[in-house]
């Protein structure tokens, strides 16, 4: 019998439908593969037993001729991020330990309706706040990747570091992710799988812990384009508890899949040629160039003036919105209290969120408190928002001259974990690339297109208009189809 | 601009979070680092740009005026509520005494 950690989201669909397979045995396999994959550190917590009840389900809808979900079958790992009924989500954070909620979130809700399980909650950078997946509390997640000849643990990006790790690993065939500034696109890319962000509003936030509000959004991560549309697929609708929710039809992304491009337009824009990228994440693009126009789309520059600025806008705007969503945990709701010998309320605020966060978390709550207090918030915080505008506007201009835009999703390879923490500045870098489109709110996708000299994978990005997922994942499909990337990391845990 | 020890000390109290003397200091080259790196925004001519706020045109809602119209977030969910709380008495939060 195959391998059944080897297949996606599709395969173990169709083969549960199909009957050459039960999502038990599915199931089973990759809670198995989950067991001996903790040197990995990609779950907080897991949870057979969801998995396995989730299978029986599907399998007894099957045995009944009762029609199947779109994911039925699917064991995922869940991002500890999206709140899930009566299993613990902290967040990768000291402050939610313990936290139990007694409701879904409205994604996890609708993978669960579709027929999925869920393997466990997987590790993440505290409150999504870092590129590593070193700033969790629960430690730092290693990718399952090495550098050729090395044993040097690296990253598996962040802030989805578990998510990437997991589903690049085999442990899982798919998980959700999150992406604020990058969190999704730029884990995606450092593990050689895929990854796409919705545009804002496809997906419910409602059950998300807030990082940004304004830029929040989940999506998939898998191993294929065609994979990402189906999770997406389940994963995307409106939802009246989310006030930014697009009341909007979820298209058929996987029915209509294509990698036919021709009469579509692919713009480069020449800004995101930045000093310090990795010459062969420049040869990667100049194939995905080559790619894209094999696929029958016509290659247009473009360009985006205000790119370099949509990181220090972002790194305004982004724990601006953090100081204001994570003044909730102040030990009297949820979570961590500390209560110092004879301390008042205030001290026992004070005291709980020392405690509670970390480091960088820290940061950017102080950064955040900094540019909304009087006297900077307009030097600042309305400046950054301007700024903003002014990013959006780059791309409406741009997408009258093309269908989608590709660019690297980031400037180097995975890097060694602990070899970024001198300075906050250097980790931020990582997502110059990614930032933009987040600021924009558009759908922006990391497929895998070769392995660097060093044998590490390298993502390109396609970016598209808002609400067009559609042209996002067949550009992905197109560059997939072409790049063969069928590396996978050699199995050391 | 840039921050010295006793402006970190009056954000942190701000944001409500203790901090002694050696965490400020080590905060203070770290939050001006940023703050030096951000400044190159006021390069922009932004004259003329609206500050944006909601990224994807879309308008807010107005739910129907029907009590606990959703059954997840409407009423009646005390229980609910406090199950996680630190400290939950007599069905309200517990904190310390804030009166004399």
């Amino acid at each position: 019998m195959t391998d059944l950690t080897s297949l996606g989201v599709k395969d173990i669909r169709d083969g549960v439908a199909r009957g050459d397979f039960t999502a038990r045995e599915v199931a089973e396999a990759f809670n198995a593969a989950v067991a001996e994959a903790a040197a990995l550190n990609a779950f907080i917590l897991t949870t057979p037993d969801h998995a396995l009840a989730a299978a029986e389900k599907v399998d007894a809808a099957r045995a009944a001729g009762k029609p199947l979900g779109k994911m039925a079958g699917v064991p995922i790992g869940m991002k500890d991020l999206f709140a899930t009924h009566g299993v613990e989500t902290t967040a990768a954070s000291h402050i939610l330990e313990g936290f139990t909620p007694r409701y879904e979130s409205s994604v996890s809700q609708k993978l669960w309706d579709a027929g999925a399980g869920m393997l466990g909650k997987l590790n993440l950078d505290q409150f999504a706040m870092g590129s590593s997946n070193e700033t969790s509390y629960f430690g730092n997640v290693t990718s399952p990747w090495r550098k050729a000849g090395s044993n040097a643990a690296m990253s598996p990006g962040g802030s989805s570091g578990g998510s990437s790790a997991a589903v690049a690993a085999r442990i899982a065939p798919a998980a959700t992710g999150t992406d604020t500034g990058g969190s999704i696109r730029q884990p995606a890319a450092f593990t050689g799988i895929c990854g796409i962000k919705p545009t804002y509003g496809r997906c419910s936030r409602w059950g998300i812990i807030a990082f940004a509000s304004s830029l929040d959004q989940a999506g998939p991560m898998a191993r294929s384009v065609a994979d990402c549309a189906i999770m997406l697929g389940a994963m995307a609708g409106f939802d009246p508890k989310d006030a930014t929710s697009l009341d909007m039809p979820v298209p058929d992304w996987e029915g209509q899949l294509t990698s036919d491009l021709r009469g579509k337009k692919i713009g480069i824009p020449r800004e995101y040629r930045m000093e310090g990228t990795d010459p062969a994440i420049l040869e990667a693009w100049e194939k995905g160039k080559e790619w894209l126009q094999d696929a029958g789309a016509q290659i247009v520059d473009v360009s985006l003036p205000h790119t370099k600025y949509a990181l220090p806008a972002y790194y305004i705007i982004a724990p601006a919105e953090a100081s204001s969503n994570l003044a909730r945990y102040d030990g009297v709701r949820y979570g961590l209290r500390e209560l110092p010998q004879g301390a008042g309320l205030q001290e026992m605020y004070a005291a709980t969120r020392a405690a509670g966060f970390g480091d960088e978390v820290k940061r950017r709550i102080l950064i955040g408190t900094y540019v909304l207090s009087a006297g900077f918030y307009d030097a600042y915080y309305t400046q950054a928002q301007k700024v903003r505008a002014l990013v959006a506007r780059d791309f409406a201009r741009a997408f009258e001259e093309c269908d989608a835009i590709l660019a690297p999703t980031t400037p180097t390879a995975s890097f060694p974990l602990g070899s970024m923490n001198e300075d906050p500045l250097t980790m931020y870098l990582n997502d110059v690339f990614a930032v933009p489109a987040s600021l924009a709110g558009l759908p922006a996708m990391s497929v895998p297109a070769m392995l660097n000299p060093e044998g590490l994978p390298l993502g390109l990005q396609i970016v598209g208009r808002p609400f067009d997922e559609q042209t996002v994942l067949d550009a992905g499909l197109a560059i997939e189809e072409r790049a063969g990337f069928a590396a996978r990391p050699e199995k050391w845990w | 601009m840039s921050v010295d020890k006793a402006t970190v000390a009056r954000i942190a109290s701000l944001a409500r979070i203790r901090m002694d003397d050696a965490a400020l200091e080590r905060m203070v080259p770290e939050l001006n680092g940023i703050l030096a790196w951000v400044e190159q925004l006021g390069e922009v001519d932004v004259s003329g740009v609206e500050p944006m706020a909601a990224v994807i045109p879309n308008r807010l809602r107005l739910r129907e005026d029907e009590v606990d119209a959703d059954p997840l977030t409407g009423g009646g969910k005390r229980d609910d509520v406090l199950a996680n709380a630190p400290v939950a008495e007599h069905g309200f939060f517990g904190v310390p005494k804030v009166i004399e």
